[in-house]
């Protein structure tokens, strides 16, 4: 076990030790916050939506976990390509343990993120439904940054440099966040993007924080925690499969 | 038990290629075994199917007395190794990358401790140890890798082309500290150079490879007798020849890269 803390502790201490990157990936929540939140605030409410802000936090939430969730599970591309990775790859432990470390590492980073956007967004107008869930939304925080930097290591276990990260964003990762749900309510849509929308893990992890966060879900919680917990078991048992097959 | 490592018909093929070709040879316990050849023969190829980074197509290995194939975290907590490249993490200080390394290899706090402190003396960099690594020249890198390598006390330490790219002091340096670990702690020492005075000083044994087959093997003395040669680097290039090679491994590592993001 001592490996999984060593691995997780890694990650903290490198995330505290980089205040850059904290700082850095702040800007696209912030960006995201004042464009969408204040830009089309007025037509939602026109629209009889209420107010968008108190709508969009969630998702602005979630997205800030996703991407640097993802960020932290593909850093196994870095540490194959600065050499560290072997270092782990030749320790007397098995793989999975190695592998379970840096993933619940990376969540933890997420997780911390995602909880720095949380306490910005009540300078932006945010107001909480209910304090006593907020155990919960961390939860469903939790689970969105497990399933997303398993994901990011299964990916990165099978490339073997940076060449195909262009290709992980605008085909991955973006999608993930833009067919979530983030940005939009689900009622009205067309009956494709809804179809796609079920289909994306994301959307499950968005609704458990509107819902816990700001008194609506659509799918209910109880199946938001069940279908992102499924899923967190399947991907995290996949990047360990993944991991310990890499051959350096 | 006299050998340490036990390696028969060894054989690592990709996919048109045959890396390493049926290679047999033992390293005593105890002894400064050299493993030397021309760029792209053989050499890393064997060193990672020897510490558990590559599957062996065929052949058998012996590590310890372990098999690295099927009791891999035996195997592994046999060794310690140097790789070619840097393998140590920049972002973090020289004492907490020795001491997550103690970590994995489940070393107890108390004695993680003391050996950190004696080994960061010993390769003279203890008083650098809160720096973080980015801030190292490549032979203070070294140096540290070196001190990880023993860490955690193992039978045998891999050290590939552990000297390339320093400055001669540096490297004499190296030698040094190996030469007396290996003397104090019985370290078994398996390495992998291009430089063949050095691997002539230290040395016990030398076996050379070339094509993916051991062509020669014994005491730099039995090589250089064999050869009618005055100096083991002329007894080299008798051997494996005096044209220059392709690293053909790398070649095909990195077809195979651009084959998949061709798909």
């Amino acid at each position: 076990m001592i490996a999984i803390y060593t691995l997780w502790l890694r990650e903290v201490k490198k995330y505290f030790r980089s205040k850059s990157r904290i700082i850095g990936s702040l800007g696209q929540p912030l960006l995201f916050l004042v464009a969408l939140g204040f830009g089309l605030g007025p037509i939602f409410k026109a629209a009889g939506q209420g107010d968008y802000i108190q709508f969009l936090v969630p998702g602005i939430i979630s997205m800030s976990i996703l991407f640097l969730a993802i960020f932290s599970g593909i850093s196994v591309i870095w540490d194959r390509q600065f050499g560290y990775l072997k270092e782990t790859l030749v320790a007397p432990v098995p793989r999975w343990q190695i592998m379970f470390g840096r993933t619940l590492g990376g969540a933890t980073v997420a997780v911390l993120q995602g909880i720095i956007v949380f306490a910005i967004s009540f300078a932006f107008g945010f107001r909480i439904h209910s304090f006593g869930l907020f155990l919960e939304a961390f939860v469903f925080m939790s689970l969105v940054a497990l399933i997303f930097t398993a994901l990011g290591t299964a990916i990165a276990s099978v490339l073997e440099d940076m060449h195909g990260f262009q290709l992980i964003m605008n085909f991955l990762v973006m999608p993930i966040f833009f067919l979530s749900g983030a940005l939009f309510p689900l009622a009205g849509l067309p009956k494709v993007l809804k179809t796609i929308v079920m289909f994306d893990p994301m959307s499950y992890g968005v609704d458990g924080l509107r819902g816990t966060l700001g008194g609506i879900s659509q799918f209910g919680l109880f199946t938001d925690f069940w279908i992102l917990s499924v899923i967190v078991v399947v991907l995290i048992s996949v990047g360990s499969y993944v991991f310990s097959k890499i051959q350096v | 038990m006299d050998n340490i490592i036990e390696i028969k018909n060894l054989t690592k093929k990709f996919k048109n290629f045959t890396a390493v070709d049926g290679i047999t040879f033992d390293v005593k316990k105890g002894e400064i075994f050299s493993f030397l050849g021309p760029n792209g023969a053989g050499k890393t190829t064997t060193i990672k199917m020897l510490t558990t980074l590559a599957s062996p197509t065929s052949g058998s290995i012996l590590i310890n007395g372990f098999d690295p194939a099927k009791q891999q975290n035996q195997a592994r907590a046999s060794f310690g190794i140097v790789f070619q490249d840097p393998s140590l993490d920049d972002e973090l200080t020289a004492y907490e990358n020795l001491n997550m390394h103690g970590m994995l290899y489940k070393i107890k706090v108390k004695e993680r401790r003391e050996r950190i402190k004696q080994l960061l003396n010993f390769v003279e960099l203890w008083d650098r140890k809160d720096d973080l690594v980015k801030h190292f020249s490549g032979g203070m890198k070294r140096r540290l890798e070196i001190a990880r390598g023993f860490l955690h006390h193992p039978k045998i330490l891999f050290l590939d082309e552990p000297t390339i790219g320093l400055d001669p002091q540096t490297r004499n340096h190296i030698w040094e500290y190996l030469k007396k670990m290996n003397k104090e702690e019985g370290t078994t020492v398996f390495l992998t150079t291009h430089y063949m005075e050095e691997a002539e000083k230290v040395s016990s044994r030398i076996a050379i490879i070339d094509h993916g087959k051991i062509i020669a093997q014994g005491t730099s003395e039995e090589l250089k007798k064999s050869t009618k040669t005055n100096s083991l680097e002329e007894a080299f290039l008798k051997l494996t020849g005096s044209e220059i090679r392709e690293e053909t491994v790398k070649n095909q590592v990195m077809t195979g890269h651009a084959r998949v993001w061709r798909k």
